[in-house]
This record gives C-alpha cells, sequence and structure tokens, in this order.
C-alpha cells in the first residue's frame, strides 16, 4: 500500500507461473474447444434451401437468425427467453453444486486471459524472468518484449473481434469487404470496439474484471451451502499444531512430520505463484478464487516431488472437511433448479421443432363492422396475413367453413403464392344472405391449405349481422 | 499477492477532528481512476465538436459537423450538427426513395397495378395514408360513408360508376348530389303514394291500387333521373331504387315498412342537396391515381 496514493488502490501485478496437472490439462482442452468453436463457426458452410450458406448468421438487416437448420425470425424473440431463463438457471444449479466452475473453466474473461498469459510467458518467459523485466530500467531488450508481447495481444484481440462481427454477416464477402473499406460501418465499429475490450479487459484488467466488475462473482456466494464443491486448503493437515515448515533434511519425512505436529505444507509458495488473482488459498475460500485449480495442480506436484500424499489442496466442501457426507444433488433448491431447467427444456424444444411453418393471422375489418349489399346480402370484410417461415416458396388456397351459403371474395386472389420468409397480406370478403342466420353474428373459420393439400392451418373468426 | 501487501491495521486517510475522530481510508482502484479522466478528457473533445456552450443568446456550434439537407420545398439547408437536422436528412433520404417507387406507377395502368400484387399493395397502402388524411373526414376511415349524408364507398352500389375513369372524375372534379323537393308540387297523399312505389321496387308490396297510383307520380315526376324502371343513372348520379341499399333514406333491413316509407317520404319532401368539392388542385395526378385505383378496391363487386 506504501506505494499507492492516498485515494487510489494501485493493482499489484500478478505473474502467474505456469503450471502442468490433471486441471490445466482439462482447462487446456476446454480453451481449444472453446475457441475452435467461436473462431471457426462462422467459416463452416452450412446448405439451407433459402438463405446464405454459413452455420450459424444473425442477419439484422433481413430480421432473421440462422442457426444450423433452425431459422428464427423477429416474433419468434420468446425463444431468447427460453436459453436465458436455462443460462440462468444451468448457472445457479452448476454454482449450487459445483462452485464457480464456470469462472474457473468457461467465463471468456478466464479463457482469453489465460491466452493472454501464455504469450506473455511464451515472449517474456517464466514468472521470475517477467517481474524482473517488469521492475528493469527501460532499455532496447525491454522495449522489444514488452512491443512484441502488445503485438501478439493487439492480433489476438483484433481477430476476436473481427470474429464477433462475422456472425453478423455473411463471413467470405464480409472479410473481403472489411479489408478493401467496403463493410458498413457498424461492421468496424465493432470490429474496434471488440478489439478494444479484449485487449483491456485480457490485456491489463484481468483479475480485476472478476473482482471488481462481474456482478456473478458478487452474488454467486448467495448460492453457496455447505456441500458446495470449493478449492480448499487442509489447514487441519497443513498446518497441524506447529505451522508450515520450510523442508530440511531432517524435517522432509513425511513421519517426521506427524510425530513432531508440523504441517504438511512445506511453503514453497508455488500455489500462490500459479494463482492467476493473485491470492494464497491458505487464508481460505475468498471473494477473489475463481477456483480455476491451477493450485491443485501445483501443490500435487509438490506433494509428489516430498513424497506426501496428494490433496493438500483440493476440490472439497465445508460439509466434507467436516467429515459430513451431504448429498448436494438432491436438495429441494438444487431439485428446483433443476426442474426448471427441464421444464424450460423440454418447452423450447418442443416448440422449436413443432413451430408452424405456416402462419395465418386474421383480423376483423371493424370499420364498418357489416356492409350492406345490393342483393340484401350482409358482408363482413377481415384482413389476412399469411407468413411464410419454410425454406421454400409456396402455393396456398384459402377458404371458409363453417358458413353455409356464405360467399368468398378475396383480393387480390384466393390462390396465391408465398415466397420464403416473406408476408402476404390478403382482404377476404364474406357476405351472406342474413336470412340464413338465426344470430347477429356467427362463429366460422378460415382455412388455408396447400395446394398439395399437405398442410392446413385453420384460424376462427366472426360473422356480425346488422342489429 | 495482494493480500500479503495488506495492512492488518485499518488505514484511515490521515484527517482528525477533534483529536479522534478519523475517517476510514477506502481507496478507489486505478482502472476506476482512469475511467473517470477518460470520461473528462471525453467531455472536453465533446465541446468542441458539437453543440455544447451557451454563449450570449447564442451558442458554441462546434467544429466540423454541418449537416446538409434539401427541405420538402426544394430549399438546401446548411447547419451545425442537430438532431433535427438529421432527421430532415433522413425524411429527405425517405422522400427520394418514394420518389422512385412512385415514379414507377405514372407508367402504369390500373389494370396493371392490379395484376402486380406488390405494386397493387404498395398502391393501397399509400392512397390509404391519402384518404385517411383527407377523405375520412366526410367518408370514414374505413370508407363506410354516413347514410344521408356522405355515400358509401365499401358497398356495391355505386351513385356515379365504379369504373376508374368515373371515380377518377368524381375526386378531380367533385360531385354535386341535387335531388328537388316535392314537397309543395306533391300533396301529402301523393308523396304517400310515390314513397310506397318506391319501396315496392326493392320489396314487394300488397295495395296494387296504391302501387299503380304512386307508379303514375312516379313516371311523371321521378322517371327523368331514376328512369322508368328505378334503376338511376349515374351520369346525374340518381340513386338506384331497386337494390337493398338506401344511400340517403335512413333504412335498415329490419324496419318496418311503415317506417321505411315515412324514411323516403322525408327525403321526397326535403330533396337531396349534397356536394364532394372537386380535389384536382388539392391532390398530384399520381396521388388522385393512387386514390382512384383504392377507392375502386374499396368497392365491393358481385
Amino acid at each position: 500500500m506504501s506505494d499507492s496514493a492516498l485515494y487510489i488502490d494501485k493493482r499489484v501485478p500478478v505473474f502467474p507461473r505456469s503450471v502442468k496437472g490433471f486441471y490445466r490439462n482439462l482447462k487446456t482442452a476446454i480453451l481449444i474447444l472453446a475457441y475452435g468453436v467461436y473462431f471457426l463457426l462462422p467459416w463452416i458452410p452450412w446448405q439451407r434451401g433459402q438463405g446464405p450458406s454459413q452455420t450459424i448468421l444473425f442477419d439484422i438487416v433481413n430480421r432473421r437468425f440462422y442457426i444450423f437448420d433452425l431459422t428464427v425470425y423477429a416474433q419468434d424473440i420468446f425463444w431468447l427467453a427460453g436459453f436465458l431463463i436455462i443460462g440462468a438457471f444451468l448457472l445457479f444449479y452448476i454454482t449450487g453444486i459445483l462452485g464457480r466452475v464456470f469462472c474457473g473453466y468457461f467465463c471468456f474473461q478466464t479463457l482469453w486471459t489465460d491466452v493472454f498469459i501464455a504469450i506473455e510467458r511464451m515472449v517474456q518467459g517464466e514468472r521470475n524472468k517477467r517481474i524482473k523485466l517488469a521492475n528493469q530500467e527501460w532499455n532496447g531488450r525491454k522495449i522489444f518484449l514488452i512491443a512484441t508481447t502488445w503485438i501478439l495481444w493487439v492480433l489476438v484481440s483484433f481477430w476476436t473481434g473481427l470474429s464477433f462481427t462475422l456472425y453478423w454477416g455473411e463471413a467470405n464477402q464480409l472479410i473481403i469487404d472489411f479489408f478493401t473499406g467496403q463493410a458498413p460501418f457498424p461492421a468496424y465499429a465493432t470490429t474496434l470496439f471488440l478489439t478494444a475490450t479484449t485487449l483491456v479487459m485480457a490485456g491489463l484488467a484481468r483479475e480485476q474484471v472478476c473482482t471488481y466488475m462481474c456482478p456473478y462473482a458478487r452474488f454467486q456466494g448467495a448460492m453457496f451451502d455447505k456441500d458446495t464443491v470449493v478449492v480448499a486448503y487442509d489447514s487441519i493437515r497443513g498446518e497441524r499444531d506447529n505451522g508450515r515448515l520450510k523442508p530440511d533434511k531432517q524435517n522432509l519425512p513425511a513421519q517426521y512430520r506427524t510425530e513432531n505436529e508440523i504441517g504438511d505444507c512445506i511453503d514453497c509458495g508455488y500455489c500462490v505463484q500459479v494463482c492467476p488473482v493473485g491470492i494464497d488459498i491458505r487464508d481460505g475460500i475468498q471473494y477473489q478464487c475463481i477456483t480455476c485449480a491451477l493450485c491443485i495442480d501445483a501443490c500435487n506436484n509438490v506433494m509428489d516431488a516430498v513424497k506426501y500424499p496428494r490433496g493438500l489442496i483440493s476440490y472439497t466442501s465445508e460439509s466434507n472437511i467436516e467429515g459430513q457426507k451431504g448429498a448436494a444433488w438432491l436438495k429441494p433448491k438444487n431439485l428446483g433448479y433443476a426442474a426448471i431447467i427441464l421444464v424450460t427444456s423440454i418447452t423450447l424444444i418442443y416448440s422449436m421443432l413443432n413451430k408452424s411453418q405456416i402462419e395465418l393471422h386474421v383480423k376483423q375489418v371493424r370499420q364498418p363492422l357489416y356492409i350492406q349489399l345490393s342483393d340484401g346480402q350482409v358482408q363482413n370484410r377481415y384482413d389476412l396475413k399469411v407468413f411464410n417461415k419454410k425454406q421454400t416458396a409456396i402455393e396456398l388456397e384459402i377458404g371458409i367453413t363453417g358458413l353455409p351459403g356464405a360467399q368468398l371474395d378475396v383480393r387480390p386472389a384466393k390462390r396465391f403464392n408465398v415466397a420464403s420468409g416473406e408476408s402476404f397480406v390478403l382482404n377476404a370478403r364474406v357476405a351472406i344472405n342474413p336470412k340464413s342466420l338465426s344470430v347477429d353474428y356467427q362463429e366460422f373459420s378460415f382455412v388455408l391449405k396447400t395446394i398439395d393439400n399437405e398442410e392446413s392451418i385453420t384460424v376462427s373468426a366472426q360473422h356480425f349481422l346488422p342489429n | 499477492m495482494s493480500k500479503e501487501k495488506k495492512s492488518q491495521t485499518v488505514q484511515t486517510t490521515g484527517h482528525a477532528w477533534d483529536g479522534d475522530i478519523q475517517e476510514f481510508n477506502n481507496p478507489l482502484p486505478t482502472w476506476w481512476i482512469w475511467g473517470f479522466y477518460i470520461t473528462v478528457v471525453f467531455a472536453i473533445v465533446y465541446w468542441f465538436l458539437y453543440p455544447a456552450w451557451p454563449v450570449g443568446d447564442s451558442y458554441t456550434k462546434g467544429m466540423g459537423n454541418t449537416v446538409e439537407y434539401t427541405t420538402k420545398e426544394g430549399e438546401v439547408v446548411v447547419t451545425h450538427w442537430t438532431t433535427r437536422a438529421l432527421y430532415q436528412k433522413e425524411m429527405q433520404a425517405a422522400r427520394e426513395q418514394q420518389a422512385v417507387q412512385l415514379a414507377k406507377y405514372s407508367k402504369l395502368s390500373f389494370d396493371e397495378i392490379k395484376k402486380d400484387d406488390a405494386m397493387r399493395a404498395y398502391a393501397i397502402s399509400v392512397a390509404k395514408v391519402l384518404f385517411a388524411d383527407n377523405c375520412a373526414a366526410c367518408h370514414q376511415p374505413g370508407g363506410a360513408g354516413l347514410i344521408s349524408m356522405y355515400p358509401s364507398l365499401v358497398d356495391d352500389d355505386w351513385i356515379w360508376g365504379s369504373d376508374y375513369k368515373q371515380i377518377e372524375t368524381s375526386i378531380r372534379s367533385g360531385r354535386k348530389g341535387v335531388m328537388p323537393s316535392f314537397s309543395k308540387t306533391l300533396n301529402e297523399k301523393q308523396i304517400d303514394d310515390v314513397a310506397y312505389y318506391v319501396l315496392n321496387y326493392s320489396s314487394k308490396q300488397n295495395d296494387f291500387a296504391r302501387v299503380k297510383n304512386g307508379k303514375e307520380i312516379f313516371n311523371t315526376n321521378c322517371a327523368a333521373c331514376h328512369t322508368q324502371k328505378g334503376i338511376g343513372n349515374i351520369q346525374l348520379g340518381a340513386a338506384n331504387l331497386t337494390d337493398k341499399i338506401w344511400t340517403v333514406a335512413g333504412i335498415t333491413a329490419k324496419m318496418k315498412d311503415k317506417d321505411k316509407i315515412n324514411s323516403i317520404k322525408q327525403v321526397i319532401k326535403n330533396g337531396i342537396a349534397r356536394e364532394m368539392p372537386g380535389w384536382e388542385n388539392r391532390f398530384s395526378d399520381l396521388e388522385i391515381k393512387m386514390l382512384t385505383f383504392y377507392v375502386n378496391e374499396l368497392g365491393s363487386k358481385q
């Protein structure tokens, strides 16, 4: 704190040391998978009857999203609500049981920071070299190394920003337009903005994003309980009665330590050095900890080297430490989350699979509600809107049922074509002799059929008579 | 690491009041401070680029932000950045875009518009707005009109004809719907009989003596315009009396015959004097064309 001004809390830079181990490999695998999906998806071709041949395309201009074989129109926006509900509750559910696994393994802040640190290490070397470099006077070598790091960071950031932009246009064309200066302004603005945020968040802000900015990091504590899995240091074994001790020839054997009540922690500091948020896990559970589990890898490596059992730092839970066996999965809270996720998922999938490919909306013209015709018939009018969500154009025919003796006049025509993704507006005029009806208004239905009779939609309407 | 450096004792700002009242120090993160500085710099840059400070009764206009647009009247305006100018510029672009689309219509015949679904739909949406702004005050938003005052445009009875040409003439030059009052020409009995006869056209009556009497009076006084068959004359705007539609008499299907006759008698006694103004000077030719097409589409044809 001595190097901080009174009102400013100066960040202490973190130089995480690299580590090998199971969780590091797992994290790397997830990173490769996530990057593969994110950077390659816009480039994978996808054949569909109508629309661009791109796996995922968010077409804002034409108001439709193409996601694999699914075409999402503006009126399907409630699916987004479904996705958000599933996303939120999945997060609550997982957090309640497994703690901050999202933070540690899947969050883009963690993934990108991981890559940025890897670049830093590749150019400047391991932790001790980086600290030395940061503290030394500026010279040619320092300028070269820092500049190289930054150039690589900017390249990764730029490609991140550009890849995001490619989801919103046809990638093959957009990338050519982008580099020839012909892309629309929002493409440049989005790319620039995301390049800047990636650079700042992953290069400069890093753990501060999790500590100060992220709301999830702050409210996840509310979802924790005694059975929630956390990364914790076994302080009973690590400290025993006489605390941790740096090893020497005498106190190294495990048996000596147990007999003399010396902790198994040899105070090597490896767990602290690998921590990307710069905390000491031995101080207990802290809100900064994103449970990336790198300290577990570090400690296990050390335990292996000194031939102590593994697991001084491990994934555990409060009830586990206290020796209870909690059934985390079977809590009402977690079952409730699971039920919500299940119900929402089933509803969403059902809605997606069974969405009507053809829509018909009927709106009664109410001004006037009825029209007296010269031959004594009474006419009602209806504005119809037909929407074709199919991948192909369709030929349709409109008719009515439930109103015997009625005449149907449709403008522009009873038979019509609707192109894929287009809507078609009709004005239907239904005239009937009032003597054939005993009530003032009669329910009937519009029937919209494909010409091949394979599909039909029925929408009810009313026919009103003068009173 | 940061944890190690943080001292365990409580940090204060070092200020003391009354000897022992001290203030806890809760320092802001560096990134927050920098964010604050950036907003300050942003504000200063903004002052130079956009209208910002009041100066006397004017204000600083900003630099290098001129907006140029052409008004509806064709006047070119150059001004500094304002959202109103941007709005005008967008309106100008929309007008230019619309003009391109509208220009296609001047070359098309009505039948060609009708056959092309897209052109038809666009013409209707354009005319709907014109109709709502100019015609709906009398003919009502849906075109149903008001009985005895403004004719309905949605039924299949056309007082002045349903051809595009006839509708265009109606809009362009207006129409005068005049029927003289017969309260002085005919006595009460005669009016009663002729009304009976008029009703007989669309709904057969039983009193043949009255029908016969009424027919004589009708042929002498009314047939000049309404014709002896009672089918009216679109050249004169004389209504067809043989169908079920009543344009002036307030008759509905469920009324009793006695009330219907009374209603008809009112029209015969009072006459009709209604007028639609000509719109030739208020609409462009294209607008008249759009409205003609729309009014024709509004009507029913059997």
